[in-house]
Parts: C-alpha cells; structure tokens; sequence
C-alpha cells in the first residue's frame, strides 16, 4: 500500500449530502476486479456519463478539478451499501484523500484498508473548504497526516481526528492484517479461553 | 447486551487508539464482494485461521430461474460463483452449492442452518448482516475486512453506543414487522443511528416470532446503525432447537445457560431511548430514496416546499423527481408497473404465507416476482401449496437468491418503473437504472399486484373477512 504522509493536491467540491456507495459505483460495475484498466471510469459512472457516454456535467468533469485527488463531501458521505467497491473506484481514480461532515461507518473503513485519509471535519469547516473550491477551481490544499491537519486555500488551518492505529496503517503504507498479526500470541490464548465456556463455537 | 458481547468477544484494547480487537464466531462470504478478499490473501501469503467457521455463500448471483450454474445470468458472474467455490474448497471453508436444497440468502440461511446464534459475533460483507441480530447476536456487514479476518479471526473495532428502541401495545390489524421497522427509521431518520447498535425491545418485539424479528432487525443498517438485535428469549431458544447447526444434547445445555445471561440486566443504561406505540402505527409505503421517507398508505407524497431545511428540502425535491412524484397525491392514486416479493428482508417462510393470503384468488394486474429467501423456504413454500397459489394468480415464482433486491442476477426493474419491493433499500438505480423502488410489506406488496396500485392491504383483508 502507498504510504500517506503529506498531500498538498486540486479539490473537488461536492455538495450533496447522502451520497451513498450505490452513486459512488453503481452495482453494475462490483464484479470487476481492482486491476481492470477502466476501473477509474467506474467512480460516480452514472452522475459523471449519460447513457451514449458523453459526459455530464459532474465536478469531475469540469478541466480544473479532472484527476484531483482530494475530494470534499457533505453529511453522510458513502452510506449505504457495504461495497468496497467504493473506495476502490475512488482509489483507482487516484482520489488520496476524501473530507467530509459524517462518513458511512463501512466506507470510512474501507478507504483507510485502501489507502485513503477519510477526514471528518465540522459542517462549517468542510462548507468553507467546499466553498473556496467552488470559487477558485483547481486551487490546492494541504493535509499533513502526522500532524492531523487541513490547510484551506485562505491559509485557515483545521485539524481533524483519526485513532492511531488507522493513522500508523497509512502513514507506514502497512496493511492492517500484519499489524494484527504481532498479537498472534494474545489471540491464540483467547481461543483458548474462549473455547472452554463457548465450546459449540 | 451489547456490552456483554463485546466484553465476551475482546482479546486486547489498542490503548493508544481506543480500538478493539474482537474475536470473531462467524464470517460468511457472499460471492459478490469475497474474491477481493481472496485476492488480498494470496498476494500477501496469508492462511486462513479458523475455515470451517467461515461459510461460503452464492447468493447474489443465484439464479431465480433455476439452481444451477448454467442458471446464472452471465459468464462473468459464473467465474465469481466457480471462484468463490473453488476459493472455499483450497482453503477448507464450508460452501453452499447453488444446487443444495439448504442455498439461500445468507442472511435467511444463517438463522434457519443455527449457523447464527445468540452471543454469537457474526460478521459478513454484506450490509445486511445486522439481520442475524434477532437472534441475539451482535452481526454487522463489514464490507472490505473480511480478508483481515480471515488471516487473524478478528475485527478491529471501535466501541459502539447502544441507542434502545421499545415499541410497546398490540400492532393493529394489517400491519406487518415490516412496517414496524419504517416507523422506527422514520422516527430516527436514515442516519439517526449513526455510531450505534439498536437493541429493540419492548412488548411489541417481545410478540414477534423470530421471523418478524429478522425482518426488524435486517434494517437496522438503514437507520445508519452498525446493528440490530434482540434479546434472546424463549422464542429464540424454542426456534434454535431443530436448526442443524445449532448445539445439541449436551453442549445444548450449555449453550442454554449461557444464551440467558445476555439479555441486558434490569437496570442497564442505555446512550439513547426511543419509544414507539405500536397502536398508533400502519401499513407503510416509502416515496423517497431512503428508508426514512416513508408515510402511512393513507398517507400523500410530502411537500418539499414545506421543509424548512433547505439542504433537506433540496433532497427531498430530488427524490420525487426521480421516483415521479408530485407532491400532495395520495399514495393510493399511484399505479404501479412491478412487485417484488423476497430479499433477506421479507423472503422467509411467514412473509410469503401472508403474501399468498391477499393473492389468493386473485389475478395479478402487474408483473410479479416471487422469490423465496431460501432453498428450504421454497420447499416449505412448496409443500404448503404456496407456490400454485402465487401461479395460479399470475405471479412468477422464483429460485432462492437475493434477485431483484439488487438485481445482481439479472432481474432488474424497468428504468422509470415503479415498484411496489418488499426488500430493504429504494436508493437511485437499487433495483436498475432509473427503478422507482417504494418499499412496503408482503401484503401489501401483494395487493399492490392484484390491484396494480398502491393499495391500502386492510381493505382486501376487509373484503375477504
Ligand atoms: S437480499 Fe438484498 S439486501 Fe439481502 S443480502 Fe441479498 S442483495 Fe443484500
């Protein structure tokens, strides 16, 4: 996995609130596996291409904010459907890092297992940095994982929360299954245990 | 309760984090999604830790033609099936072949195999793994970990808030589990709750069969929260007793005395309460693209101009125009171009007695699809006459598998069709691109077929009593 330390890269701005996983890929496309080479065109398919493929008119599609690799939500960001597809699609696309109010609980996961920096961010702080976005497109900004903060277009900085072993996963590029193996032994002397009361497990 | 789980199931606290590593007794592989986490396994060099307490599980592409392979719609989705078999069969997990009699939805086959059971932590890529919760166990869809645990038969998690749902009085006439379920994500709205598990109780819940409590419980997900449940209880152990998975004789005993020391003690404290009056409720229809937007079938299509939030009203107004809708018309002047009647939702053996009741006799005016959760329920369906009953009044009469659910198997509704679904979800493009999804019960769902409008179910009952 690619490590995540610092990111200063274009934002796009979104504004909807409940954009669930079946927006962010439509269930059409969740048999494809992560190396097919049209898997970037499956993020947002339906909202960023008509039915003859022409484009829509859809952030993604507008020059300035094409390949940016922060992306700026609202409320309820990526609810819905368990799809891991979704963070996939936004992995593939290159989107690095993705901000909003509230995130689905599944979807937050997911991005951190795919080397994305969900950001949760007050609603007037995202508003803000959806808005600078707006007004000036394909402006950057900055995010420092280490020291857990957002720097806006207007230099205003917001920090933001992660836990810390979702942050040491990105920031050494780990994948978490061999950071949960070191605790081998702790596991194996809980089955053990486990086993003696709940033997029908 | 569910601290008792989660404190049961701990193996360590991340100090630094707060995160928990849990121990997990389930995890069932869908073959929509679990080719990822094989994928991750093999390029990593990562066994399996515990196989033969995994399931594997073809139920999204499962054809409602048939239960072979050569049922299922295409050749991509045939690889995903042969893979998610092979897959199973090189690392000694359990695996349901399309074509055993026991196949099904996961969610409707782990209760019925005792696969799920109370105290369990059961986990499942699929989003509706809070279904499993009503028999007391604490299950969540966990989407894209199921190859962390797999290599490590643990999840990391953060602790979670219990937010109680009690629903109290007699359900009146006509109402169903299922509009039980949309009364309470209405009241908790569709990302109400967010961060917590709901345990419902109450003597409303307390009344359901373990069948109902799955329909409650299955939803969970769509009030945002990270599961559902319900205390086990003598219904619970009663329904356990025959389930082929489920413990017997002597470990019986056992399991017995453990499964009644879950349920939360007198005094338990709660995050949050809500309280629902069963009294007061009635069928359901959703007009929106979630499952909070819903209105009693009485009920007309809301007002977005009369919702003072305005991100909220921006939703709103989206909503109708996608689903067609003009705000003000009653919910019973719509008409309606297709009926779904199955999911892990409402495709057990009680949801389609009571949806056969209203067709009996009957003709479907609309297209209608009947698909049983499980190969067991379609064989009980079967055996009951259910099936001629739904032929004879014009329905189709389908496979076990999740079919028009999600349409992950080819049955898709119509772009700018309307649908009248007894599944879970009315999100844009669910059921196909440009489906208009309205999420109801069985009966009415079925009266919505043999009238082909919306159609308050309590008047058909009325007519045939
Ligand atoms: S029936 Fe629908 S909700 Fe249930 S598992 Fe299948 S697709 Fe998911």
């Amino acid at each position: 996995m690619q490590p995540f330390v610092k990111l200063t890269a274009i934002a796009a701005p979104y504004d909807r609130v409940n954009v669930d996983t079946d927006q962010i890929i439509p269930a059409r496309f969740l048999l494809k596996r992560r190396t097919d080479p049209a898997y970037p065109g499956y993020l947002f398919h339906d909202l960023r291409f008509a039915a003859d493929g022409s484009e829509r008119d859809f952030v993604l599609n507008q020059p300035a904010y094409r390949g940016a690799q922060i992306f700026v939500g609202s409320e309820n960001f990526g609810g819905g459907s368990s799809r891991e597809a979704a963070a996939i699609a936004f992995s593939t696309y290159g989107v690095r890092c993705v901000i909003a109010v509230s995130f689905g609980d599944i979807f937050y996961s997911n991005c951190i297992k795919n080397g994305i920096l969900p950001i949760r961010l007050p609603n007037e702080a995202a508003s803000a940095l959806r808005a600078q976005a707006h007004a000036k497109p394909g402006a950057m900004l900055s995010i420092d994982l280490p020291a857990q903060t957002v720097t806006g277009f207007d230099g205003n900085i917001h920090r933001f929360e992660i836990d810390s072993l979702n942050k040491s996963c990105l920031i050494e590029g780990l994948s978490q299954i061999a950071l949960t193996l070191r605790h081998r032994d702790a596991i194996d002397a809980f089955e053990r245990r486990y086993r003696e009361t709940v033997s029908w497990v | 309760m569910l601290q008792k789980i989660w404190d049961s199931h701990t193996v360590l606290t991340d100090e630094a984090s707060g995160e928990v590593l849990l121990y997990v007794d389930r995890l069932l592989l869908t073959d929509m999604s679990s080719f990822h986490a094989f994928d991750i396994l093999r390029s990593e060099s990562y066994a399996v830790r515990r196989p033969r307490q995994l399931y594997g599980i073809p139920d999204h592409f499962a054809g409602s033609t048939g239960n072979r392979i050569e049922h299922v719609a295409d050749e991509e989705r045939r690889v995903l099936v042969r893979g998610l078999a092979a897959d199973c069969a090189e690392f000694g997990i359990n695996y349901f072949e399309l074509h055993d009699p026991r196949m099904g939805i996961s969610h409707v086959i782990g209760p019925e195999q005792g696969i799920t059971l109370p105290g369990f932590f059961l986990l499942c890529g699929d989003s509706h793994t809070s279904t499993h919760g009503a028999l007391g166990a604490l299950a969540f869809g966990i989407g894209g970990q199921a190859a962390h645990v797999m290599a490590t038969q643990c999840l990391w998690a953060r602790p979670l808030k219990a937010l109680r749902v009690t629903v109290e009085g007699e359900r009146p006439f006509g109402v169903s589990a299922k509009d039980v379920i949309l009364a309470i994500i209405h009241r908790l709205g569709a990302a109400g709750g967010f961060g917590h598990v709901i345990e419902y109780a109450g003597s409303t819940i307390r009344a359901l069969s373990i069948e109902e409590r799955l329909t409650v419980c299955n939803m969970s997900i769509e009030a945002g929260a990270r599961g559902g449940i319900v205390a086990p209880d003598e219904t619970t152990y009663a329904y356990l007793k025959e389930r082929a998975c489920s413990p017997q004789g002597a470990a019986r005993d056992k399991a017995l005395a453990y499964w009644r020391t879950l349920p939360s003690d007198a005094g338990a404290r709660f995050d949050r309460e809500v309280t629902l009056d069963a009294p007061a409720l009635a069928p359901m229809v959703s007009w929106g693209n979630t499952a909070a937007d819903v209105v009693p079938v009485s009920g007309r299509v809301p007002n977005p101009a009369e919702e003072p939030n305005l991100v909220r009203r921006g939703t709103m107004e989206r909503a109708l125009e996608y689903m067609g809708l003009k705000a003000g018309t009653a919910m019973t002047d719509l008409t309606v171009d297709q009926v779904f009647i199955g999911s892990c939702t409402n495709g057990r053996i009680e949801d389609l007695r009571a949806a056969a009741s209203i067709a009996k006799g009957r003709k479907a005016k609309v297209s209608a699809l009947v698909v049983p959760g499980s190969g067991l329920v379609k064989a009980q369906a079967e055996q009951e006459g259910l099936d001629r009953i739904f032929k004879e009044a014009g329905f189709t009469w389908g496979h076990a598998g999740c079919s028009m659910c999600v349409g992950t198997n080819g049955d898709t509704v119509g772009s700018g069709k309307r649908c009248l679904s007894t599944s879970n979800r009315n999100f844009v493009g669910r059921q196909g691109p440009g489906a208009r999804t309205h999420l109801v019960s069985p009966i009415m769902a079925a009266a919505a077929a043999v009238t082909g409008r919306v159609t308050d179910v309590r008047e058909l009952m009325k007519e045939k009593a």
